[in-house]
Formats: C-alpha cells, sequence, structure tokens
C-alpha cells in the first residue's frame, strides 16, 4: 500500500507525447522554457480580448431584439472610439511583442564554444548520428542508424512509434551544436521537451545550440512529411551526466571499425 | 584505464553567424587542403583544420569531395 502510495505521489516529468495531451511537455532547456514563459504572456492578454469581445457580441445581440430594443439606432462614426479602438490593441501588441523579441534574439545568440557537435542525418525512414569530434581521420568512428522499434517487438511500458533502438545520447548541462541535414529529401528533427524544430534539407547544414538542464529521455517525431514512412522515424536524446557520456563514448569507440 | 573523452570541438566561426553552415563546413575543408598544400601533407599545423571540417561536414560530404579531389573535378579553390 505504501508503494502503491509512493506510485501515484511520484512526480515524473512529461517529456514525451501523452494521450489525450493540451499542453506543452515538461521543458528540459532554456529555449523551451522562454517558450512556455511567453506562451503564458500571450495567453493572459488573450483571456482579456476574449472574454471582452464575447461580452460586446453577447451584449449586442441580446440588445439587437426587436423586442428589446424597436427602434436600433444609426450610427455610423464616432472619431473619439475610433481612435481608442486603434491604440488599444497596438498597445496590447507591443506588450506582446517585447518579452516575443528577446526570445527571438535570444535563441540567435551564438554559443562561442559549444563542446560537442553531433549531426543528425535525415534518410527515409530513420536518422543517422555522426559523433565526429573523435575521429582520428576521415573515417567515422562514432556513427550510428537510429530506426524505430517496430510495435510488435515492443516491451512492457515502451512508447508506441516513439522508440528507437539507438538513442542519441548527449551529456546534460552543456553546451551542444546538432548539425541537421538530409541525404534524400526534406525532413525535420523536432523534440519538443527541447524546443528544438530544424528542418533537414539535401545539401544544406542546419545548426541549432541546445542546452539539456536535466538528465532524462526526451522523445519527437520526423516533422516534415518525408514519404510513406514518415510517421515512423521518431528521435530519442537521453541525456546523461557527463562521466556517462563519456563511457558512452569510449565503449562506442573501442571496435574502430567505426559501428557503434 | 581509459582517458577522459575531451569535450572539444569546432569552435563557431564569425564569418558564418547565420543557421546554415553547409559554406563553414565547405570553407573548412578547404582551408585543411589549402594548409597541407602549403605546408606539407603530415604538418601537425594543419590537424586543427582537419578537426573542424570532420566535426561539421557529414562523412558523405567528405567521401565524396575526397574522390573529386583525385579525379581533379573538386569545385573549389583548393
Amino acid at each position: 500500500m505504501i508503494v502503491l502510495k509512493w506510485l501515484f505521489l511520484t512526480i515524473s516529468p512529461c517529456d514525451a507525447a501523452e494521450p489525450w495531451q493540451l499542453g506543452f511537455q515538461d521543458a528540459a532547456t532554456p529555449i523551451m522554457q522562454g517558450i512556455i514563459d511567453l506562451h503564458h504572456d500571450i495567453f493572459f492578454f488573450l483571456i482579456l480580448i476574449l472574454v471582452f469581445v464575447l461580452w460586446i457580441l453577447v451584449r449586442a445581440l441580446w440588445h439587437f431584439h426587436y423586442k428589446e430594443n424597436a427602434i436600433p439606432q444609426r450610427i455610423v462614426h464616432g472619431t473619439t472610439i475610433e481612435i481608442l479602438w486603434t491604440i488599444f490593441p497596438s498597445l496590447i501588441l507591443m506588450f506582446i511583442a517585447i518579452p516575443s523579441f528577446a526570445l527571438l534574439y535570444s535563441m540567435d545568440e551564438v554559443v562561442v564554444d559549444p563542446a560537442i557537435t553531433i549531426k543528425a542525418i535525415g534518410h527515409q525512414w530513420y536518422w543517422t548520428y555522426e559523433y565526429s569530434d573523435y575521429n582520428s581521420s576521415d573515417e567515422q568512428s562514432l556513427t550510428f542508424d537510429s530506426y524505430m522499434i517496430p510495435e510488435e517487438d515492443l516491451e512492457l511500458g515502451q512508447l508506441r512509434l516513439l522508440e528507437v533502438d539507438n538513442r542519441v545520447v548527449v551529456p546534460a548541462k552543456t553546451h551542444l551544436r546538432i548539425i541537421v541535414t538530409s541525404a534524400d529529401v526534406l525532413h525535420s528533427w523536432a523534440v519538443p521537451s527541447l524546443g528544438v524544430k530544424c528542418d533537414a534539407v539535401p545539401g544544406r547544414l542546419n545548426q541549432i545550440s541546445i542546452l539539456v538542464q536535466r538528465e532524462g529521455v526526451y522523445y519527437g517525431q520526423c516533422s516534415e512529411i518525408c514519404g510513406t514512412n514518415h510517421a515512423f522515424m521518431p528521435i530519442v536524446v537521453e541525456a546523461v551526466s557527463r562521466k556517462d557520456y563519456g563511457s558512452w563514448v569510449s565503449n562506442q569507440l573501442i571496435p574502430q571499425t567505426g559501428e557503434a | 584505464m581509459e582517458d577522459e573523452i575531451e569535450l572539444k570541438t569546432a569552435p563557431a566561426d564569425f564569418r558564418f553567424p547565420t543557421t546554415n553552415q553547409t559554406r563553414h563546413c565547405f570553407t573548412r575543408y578547404i582551408e585543411f587542403h589549402r594548409c597541407t598544400t602549403a605546408k606539407g601533407e603530415d604538418s601537425s599545423d594543419c590537424e586543427r583544420f582537419a578537426k573542424y571540417y570532420r566535426a561539421l561536414c557529414p562523412g558523405e560530404w567528405v567521401d565524396k569531395w575526397n574522390e573529386q579531389r583525385e579525379t581533379g573535378t573538386f569545385p573549389g579553390p583548393l
């Protein structure tokens, strides 16, 4: 019974899609936290405006009933009110723009010294990850493919359409540079918890900077239509401590043929 | 005992401040090969550039460019 109580009262972060989910997944990067905060700021004004507009609408419909007011007014102009209902929305938009631009420009800040570069290469229909910082020649020393685990091979507790055989292991609390590209058609590398969505364009290298603030496993899915199995090439990022990352890399590098 | 894995990679280059890093990868590759042409194949000064282009460029691209260099069809100022 104590175990049951503990199970139900444990807080577990939402880093994957939940059935009937309404809100965002929990943030694991400063970018995502910024997006969630901006959403809360805008939502406040949104509710004010919604309530006001609905009130005016309902009131107008109510008072326009032939029994309530048989002779309607025929006002055509009203300079003061027209000025007011232009100025007030502009002010509201300014209040929304300030946190919005702050977030937008801070997302563009260049991280001068990322610790690691990871390449995410989209294929039909899987991702390849290259960790080339440890290459001693042009041979890739750490590269692997990441395929979705099909439904019939899932174990109890695993997530349908989200689990992969090889996860992207990254160190937490470290600046990462992810370079996203494609080997065939357009794909998109998206992980909602990390606040990341970046198109994979063949012939182009798109760079994103991430700082994962807590250890955990984060799920995402390909976000650009790429053929019949577009829905079946998910992304799983596993953030571990720096020490565990070091051990993982060392273990992957031992077979020098290059395959994980 | 294994050595601690060093967490170092190609630094941000202010010549390429935007999201599109295609030119950055290409430029580093060319810089490495111009360095080896100028300083010799096994110069350790050029190793820096090698690390940079290997970190940024997908393996397939590097293989393709190496082939093009061998056949003399590389489209860049080597």
